[in-house]
């Protein structure tokens, strides 16, 4: 159960996919502009990573190796269909609100890393906890930078307003603002990582 | 990383200069511009800029007190940055406009980077771009001079992006500054004497602003409203930001090119965007991101443009 653990804890902060690896910074930088986005987002990357992953594990030895990477995107496209037509029956709001950037998972580059790197080579469980913990450090990560821009950038926190006459920082809501926050929050996160060291 | 041993190439010749005498020289120089505003648009105007100056050296201090280095705010560089920005805002902004823009100029424009000698771009004008984008309502928003009140009145560029008619302003009002404008920018009378000062005593070539201005008059006069070759030149090269942009910021040594052809290169750029955001572009005014975008150039520049070795071909 430890070494499980430790491949779901790996994702949210050894190998953060967001402030480690650097993987999927499009739709970071293009959805994080409200908490209710990111939150949706990660949700959604989080289910397509779990489903990508156990599936990939399990017919690793029967895909052959040339062809491997369009087998995933097969696989992967089935999960983000179910996730978008999920999304469009259930929240249409939201899916209105991410648009292009819940069926472009299917190339979201921490989904078809996690096959390539992680999935081909290990076991199912091993892999389930795997896309888990990568899919909630995505999360993770996404709530933070969204709640910072959705602070600055529009004066509020999941919509509700909260110091009364704070002008919002226009520039953090907008593309610029996103590459500067994610920008000082790596920053912030390899001085931890320097100090711990 | 204490050198007590300096290494430098050959010739080894001393002078008597340092950044802190040089940096200190560049605000004196600035002195008569600063009056100038307060003279035209009041009070308020020294307040904005004994705010941008304070927080620029409190961001500064507290900054590299933070990192565990050596506090130098008396080398006059954050303060040439205050001050600096001040002249790149309106008299009328709210107390907290030039407060956040200096801590934003100093921490994300320089001390990022690694402080002094190490950023990429002008730290003053990324303040003024960064307070540009965020409350535009309050950057464009421009004191009437000679007043003393809070009656606003549009730039002269504006005016003429809107095509409306500008025969109340005369040559001799946009030179002495009765326009209105930023704090610094809009007398060029006292912006001329700060600059021939600096050139005088050799601190800034006359490369960069020399072909900045020439250029941007170049264009106005080629593409005048009424057809090639019927611009008003004159007007373009005094309104505006022009003169305060091409003599104290393009000019700053960390983010301009090293060799003379560099700053040709860089002063023409310059010129060019300018140019071509005053005419075709969609806000009036496009000193400070030329300035920025060629900023982003210089490093190239200068891989391009490096001076032959002696004994080389």
């Amino acid at each position: 159960m430890k070494k499980f653990l430790v491949e779901f804890l790996n994702g949210i902060v050894k190998e953060n996919p967001t402030f480690v690896l650097l993987l999927g910074l499009c739709p970071t930088l293009a959805v994080s502009i409200s908490v209710v986005n990111g939150i949706g987002m990660g949700i959604a990357a989080t289910f397509v990573l779990l489903g990508s992953n156990i599936i990939i594990s399990l017919i690793k030895n029967v895909i052959p190796d040339r062809i491997r990477i369009p087998c995933y995107i097969v696989v992967i496209a089935t999960f983000v269909t179910i996730a978008e037509l999920s999304m469009k029956a259930y929240s249409p709001v939201l899916n209105r609100a991410l648009g292009i950037y819940v069926p472009l998972i299917v190339v979201n580059c921490i989904v078809l890393g996690r096959a390539e790197a992680y999935a081909a080579k290990n076991t199912v469980v091993n892999s389930l906890f795997d896309g888990l913990g990568m899919g909630i450090g995505f999360t993770l990560a996404l709530i933070l930078i969204s709640g910072i821009r959705e602070f600055l950038g529009a004066g509020k926190i999941l919509g509700y307003t909260l110091i009364k006459g704070f002008e919002p920082v226009f520039v953090i809501g907008m593309p610029s603002g996103a590459l500067l926050v994610i920008g000082l929050l790596l920053g912030f996160f390899n001085l931890l990582k320097s100090k711990r060291e | 990383m204490t050198n007590k041993l300096i290494v430098s190439v050959s010739p080894h010749l001393h002078i008597n200069e340092s950044v802190r005498k040089i940096m200190w020289l560049v605000v004196l120089s600035l002195v008569p511009a600063g009056l100038a505003g307060v003279f035209i648009f009041g009070p308020q105007a020294l307040w904005v800029i004994l705010l941008s100056v304070a927080s620029a050296l409190v961001t500064e201090g507290v900054l590299q007190a933070l990192t565990k280095g050596k506090v130098t705010i008396s080398d006059g560089s954050a303060f040439l940055t205050g001050l600096l920005l001040a002249y790149n805002l309106p008299a009328d902004v709210p107390f907290w406009i030039p407060v956040v823009g200096s801590a934003f100029s100093i921490a994300i424009g320089k001390q990022v980077f690694g402080g002094l000698g190490q950023n990429i771009f002008n730290p003053a004008l990324v303040g003024r771009v960064f307070l540009m984008a965020s409350w535009p309502r309050y950057m464009t928003i421009f004191t009437k001079p000679m007043i003393y009140d809070a009656v606003t009145q549009a730039t002269p560029l504006a005016l003429l992006k809107e095509n409306k008619i500008l025969a109340h302003i005369s040559y001799w009002d946009l030179f002495l500054g009765k326009r209105g404008g930023c704090i610094g920018e809009v007398c060029i009378l006292a912006l001329l004497l700060g600059a021939i000062f600096l050139l005088s005593r050799g601190y800034i070539s006359w490369h960069i602003p020399i072909t900045y201005i020439f250029i941007v008059g170049l264009f106005a006069y080629v593409f005048g409203p009424g057809g090639f070759f019927t611009g008003d030149w004159l007007f373009h090269i005094l309104s505006g930001g022009l003169v305060l942009g091409a003599f104290f910021m393009a000019t700053d040594y960390v983010t301009s090119p090293l060799t003379q052809k560099g700053q040709i290169i860089f002063g023409i750029g310059c010129g060019l965007i300018t140019a071509v955001i005053r005419l075709w572009g969609g806000y009036p005014e496009g000193v400070s991101y030329a300035i920025l975008m060629m900023n982003a150039a210089a490093p190239i520049i200068d891989r391009y443009t490096r001076n032959r070795i002696y004994g080389t071909k």
